[in-house]
Formats: C-alpha cells, structure tokens, sequence
C-alpha cells in the first residue's frame, strides 16, 4: 500500500472568492525524497492545474518559492515533505505572510522591494579604481559572508512581529543588507548608513524574537546581523537614540550592582522629558500594586540599589573584558 | 489496587530532582510573585532548588549590543557555578534561558570561545568545561526524563475546572529550534500539555508564538504595544478566561502594560470594549491546581485583575 499524503492549501482567487479558503489534496508523493515543492509541483501537473504559486530554480538559489509550511514561513524547494508531516500525514501550506495575496501562494512583494532599495543595496565609491577593480581582504569579507548570501526570499518579513504591526519597520532582510554595506570595506558611505539605519523604523525596533532566523533558509539569519549592526552602532558613537540609551544604561546597571534595577532602566533609556512622564502612569500603577518601590533618587546620578553577593567577582570579571 | 497504591507510594516518596535555580532579575523585582509561586511548586513537589544567589544579570540580551565580552563572561560564570555543583540550571524565565542556553551552545561547539572566556572568569576561581544542561521550569514539569506530567497530575487537587486558557509560548521557549528543540517552533504543546494536565482548556490562537512587544517598549512604544494587545484581545475573543506565559518580561508587557496596550488598540479602532484578561505565570497555573490561594501566590499584584480566574475556579 503506497503512502499517501494530504497537502491542505490555502486557496484564493480574488475574481471568484470571497473570501480564502483551505483545500486538501491526498496523493501518493513523487518520491520518498521528495521536497514540498515537488509535491505541490505533482498537486498542479496531475490535480489541479489553477493552482497557482512562483518557483523556478528548485535549488535554493533563486528565492521564489516561499510559503508558509504549518505555520512558519520558509522555501519549500529546500524541504523534505517527510520532515513536515503532522500527525494526520498532513502538510499545510499557505502564502507567506504580512504580504497581500495576489492568487493562492502569490504575494505582492512591492513593499519588500521597497524596503530593499531604500537601504541602497549597492556599494557606494566614487574613487578611481586602481587594479581594475575595488579590493576587499579575505578577513573583511568574512565580515559580511553571511549577508551576502541572502536570496531575497522575504520568508523573513513573514515571521517578523514587527514588521506585522507597523509597515514603517525597514525589516529583517533590508537590515541584514544595510549590515552587509555597513561592513563592506569598499564603500564610502558606511557612517552615513550607520546613521540612517540607527533612526526610528530602523535596527533598534527590531524585537529580538528569533523568528528570521528560523524562517531563514540561508546564513544570514537577519536578527545576527541586526546584533552586529548595532554594536558596530555603539562603537561609531551613534547614542542618540533610546535603542542605544537602554543597551548602555543596561550595561551600567549590571556593572554597578550585578542585577537589573529595573526602576532605573527605562528612566535612563528615553531621551526626552515627555517620554519621561509617559512612563509616569505605568510608575505609579506598579508601585500602588508593590511591583517595585518608586525611589525618587532614580532620577540623580549614582547607584541606589543594592548589590548581588560576589559584586567583587563581577567586577574583575568586567575589568577583564574591559581591558 | 495494591499496585495503585504503591505507585502513588513511590511517587510521593520519591526523592525529589535538585537544581541550580537562576530565578532572573524580574522575579526579585517587579514579578516578586515569580518567584514565590515556583518556590511553592517546587517545595510541594520535592524539587530540590540550589539558588545561585551570586549569579550576576544575563543581560537579557540587550547588553551584548554593547559588551559582549562582559555578557558571556558573566553568563559563563553563572555555568559554571552550576556546573560546580553538577546540577542542571533551572530557569523560571523564558529570556533567561534563551541567553544561557545561546551562549551554552557557543561554549559546546566553539573551543577557542571556551578558552577565552575561560581566561577571564578564570582569575575569580571559575572555569567553565561546558556540561551544564539549561531547562526552562516548563520543560522540568512536562518531560518525563526530569519531573514529567504523569507525576505532576497525581499531585492536582483542585483542577482548573475547564478554565480556558490562552498559552503564549513567545519566543525564547522556540526560537532558534536548531540550539532548543524542546518543542516544535510553529506548533508548540507544552503548554497546552500542561494546561490540560492541570484540568484546564487550552485556546488556540495565531499569536501564541509571537513576540510580547517587551523588548521595544523603550525604544517604539506603540508597536510594543500593538504586539501585546493584538494577543490579548485575539486570546479574549477565542473565549479564553486567562492567558499564561513562562516569561516575565512577557508578563510585564501582557499585564503590567496591559491598560495601554488596551488604549492603542482602541485608539487605531481596532478594539472596542476592554481586555480585562488576567495574566498568569506557568507556577501560578500549577499551584492553583495543587491547591494554593490566588492570594498565596501573589496575584493581588497582578496589574489585570485576576478575580476571573478566581471566579472560574470557584465554578462561577
């Protein structure tokens, strides 16, 4: 008896339907090595003909084929069907997300496009070349590996939470190539970019959840670039921002007593008087309820909470690193 | 019957599974409930917790942006303080474990990092070989291999009476599946698992998987915001009566932030009427079962109010 597998797939035609619906399809797979692409290949050449998806290489190079697979988005050219079956023998796919559907697993990728040309992805050197070419040592390049690698699959504006709820957000693989152009030693504009991609929208509202790097099929792993982006930040002297203000103020605070003083942070990490007092409110909610003791002195300088036993070993520890 | 009786014997007397216990800053600050309600599961289950009480912060990892070198070494002295005692490290926080267990793998598999890190925790008399494992409070209750759910339902004495509960996994619990593995990333059970042992329903909505909105707090308050009511009102209109979370720093978004993630959303038109959803820690869900007052367990504190639950598990 030949294995039989069910994909459900998410169905949407904006000229026919009102509204998406899921339609399951049960068949024997093309091979026991099959990738999800091959079966939804098999789905549209023996089915379902309207079945509409983009794909064209089916190795992982040209980016097409992303689609939700049970819930997460990733390629389906670089996937084992068997890896992917539920409990019921079932796989189901759907187009990748925060993306309008065009028809079934096609999205308008304008905004992503968008993104990626609004962080230049090109390098910038107006200076005459001197070998024919722009040099770039081995070890630098290592510095940008990574990125470089990225195929513009946008399997990572899928999963990303911030990217869901405001469209202001530059994104996961447009920050990945500003972190590419940043380290790239061969263009002339990389403090200019350091600057813009430290502004509102850029790599200090990105949330830290992971959820790129898991969508990503490739070494890029967006949020790892985002994390050099902005220590490279720190390092060019770009403070001006609370993405900066709380990282450092965060630092401090471990180095002063050993634990967070969480009194302490959030006053140290805005920038304005205004956003001072909009954290009022939450203050005195917390405080009425004994979540924390406001302690007015939080707005002088010094330390006013207690330390961890072995403070003596943190702070060897932090001169070592330090020197 | 005899049998019954002698497994419920050896269960009971089982001697109880000792820990390394890094309780995170929160649960000595804001979520001072945190901490009191796993010390409760702990005590009544015989979970042994040695707590590493001069372990330094894990840097939540907002402090790599700055000093990573200070952010690993200080974590791998917390390892290696564990490692000491040869016990497995416990957390009660979901952002604890991600940057323990984040720089755990970094050690396992990168010998020169080891070395390095070595050399600077070394003058405080620690070092650091990599053999500690890192388990979330979660995980302990539902894997068999350490406390294990079976065990856990013999203990329930007051089941959560059907109470319909939202889990929020959020991120560090799954993400990145490749050092975790614990559950799957895009369709987790653990805590739907553990709200079912315990007698409740778990609710199923999108946004259990998703980031709370607690790291961008400072830096976009109203994306933050938006994050944490889109889940909490989502998690509301599924019918759930409490939603729970292993993190506190998600509580802190999802309750203590609560009424103003409820007035972005009613300000963009996308709520009408209130959230009101209480928000419970995973030891708050369990010691309710076990038979403990809301009150025992802290959460008169609670930002939401929680008289709901109190309400469900009267039979209300």
């Amino acid at each position: 008896m030949p294995e039989l597998i069910t994909l459900r797939i998410r169905r949407f035609d904006p000229e026919s339907d009102a509204e998406p619906y899921f339609q399951d399809f049960t068949f024997e797979p093309p091979s026991p090595t099959a990738t999800i692409l091959d079966c939804v290949n098999h789905v549209k050449w023996h089915l379902d003909g309207t079945l509409t998806y983009r794909m064209s290489c089916r190795s992982a190079i040209c980016g097409s084929c992303a689609m939700k697979v049970n819930g997460g988005g990733q390629l389906v050219c670089n996937a084992q069907y068997r890896n992917h079956l539920d409990a019921d023998g079932m796989i189901t796919l759907e187009p990748i997300g925060n993306m309008p559907v065009i028809k079934d697993l096609v999205v308008d990728m304008t905004d992503f496009w968008a993104k990626i040309e609004g962080v230049e992805p090109f390098v910038k050197n107006e200076t005459p070349e001197e070998h024919g070419e722009h040099l770039m040592s081995p070890e630098d390049f290592l510095n940008i590996d990574d990125a470089s690698n990225c195929i513009l699959c946008g399997a990572c504006y899928s999963e990303c939470a911030s990217y869901e709820v405001d469209r202001n957000f530059v994104g996961p693989a447009a920050l990945a190539r500003g972190q590419r152009l940043v380290f790239d030693t061969r263009d002339e504009d990389r403090q200019g970019r350091a600057e813009r991609l430290s502004e509102y929208g850029g790599m200090w509202d990105c949330t830290h959840c992971f959820a790129c790097v898991e969508a990503c099929p490739k070494p890029v792993k967006p949020l790892l670039r985002i994390i050099e982006l902005r220590q490279d930040a720190h390092q060019r002297g770009l403070h001006d921002n609370n993405g900066s203000r709380h990282a450092r103020a965060f630092v401090d605070i471990v180095a002063e007593s050993g634990w967070l003083d969480e009194a302490k942070l959030p006053v140290k990490s805005v920038g304005t008087l205004k956003e001072t007092l909009e954290l009022l409110p939450m203050g005195i909610r917390m405080g009425l309820k004994g979540k924390f003791r406001p302690n007015p002195l939080h707005l002088l300088p010094g330390k006013h909470h207690p330390e961890i036993p072995g403070m003596g070993e943190v702070r060897t520890i932090i001169k070592k690193t330090e020197g | 019957m005899g049998t019954a009786t002698s497994e419920q014997t050896t269960i009971k007397g089982m001697p109880g599974k000792r820990y390394a216990f890094f309780p995170g800053c929160v649960s000595k600050g804001a979520c001072k409930e945190l901490k009191t309600s796993t010390e409760i599961v702990a005590k009544h289950l015989g979970i042994e917790l040695d707590e590493l009480k001069a372990a330094a912060c894990c840097g939540a990892g907002i402090t790599d942006d700055v000093n990573k070198e200070m952010t690993d070494a200080l974590n791998a002295r917390t390892l290696a303080m564990a490692e000491q005692k040869s016990l497995t490290l416990l957390t009660q926080c979901s952002t604890c474990q991600g940057v323990l267990n984040k720089l755990n793998h970094q050690v396992q598999t990168n010998p020169a990092k080891r070395e390095r890190l070595n050399a600077i925790i070394g003058e405080s008399g620690y070092q650091y070989d990599g053999t500690v494992e890192v388990k979330h409070l979660l995980w302990v209750l539902v894997d068999e291999q350490e406390y294990g759910l079976s065990k856990l339902r013999e203990h329930v004495r007051k089941p959560l009476n059907g109470m319909k509960v939202a889990p929020f996994y959020g991120c560090y619990l799954l993400r990145p599946s490749d050092i975790l593995g614990f559950d799957d990333p895009h369709r987790p059970t653990s805590l739907d698992e553990l709200t079912r042992a315990l007698g409740g329903e778990p609710v199923h909505y999108g946004g259990k998987t998703k980031c709370c909105g607690f790291p961008i707090q400072m830096m976009n308050p109203r994306n933050s915001f938006r994050m944490a009511g889109n889940h909490l009102s989502e998690a509301k209109s599924e019918g759930a009566d409490a939603m729970v979370t292993p993190c506190p720093l998600c509580h802190l978004n999802l309750d203590a932030r609560q009424p103003d993630a409820q007035d972005v959303l009613q300000s963009e038109g996308s709520l009408t009427g209130d959230i009101d959803l209480p928000v419970l820690h995973v030891p708050q869900l369990v010691a309710l079962a076990l038979g403990y007052s809301p009150k025992q367990l802290g959460m008169q504190t609670h930002i939401a109010s929680t008289k709901p639950v109190e309400q469900k598990l009267a039979g209300g």
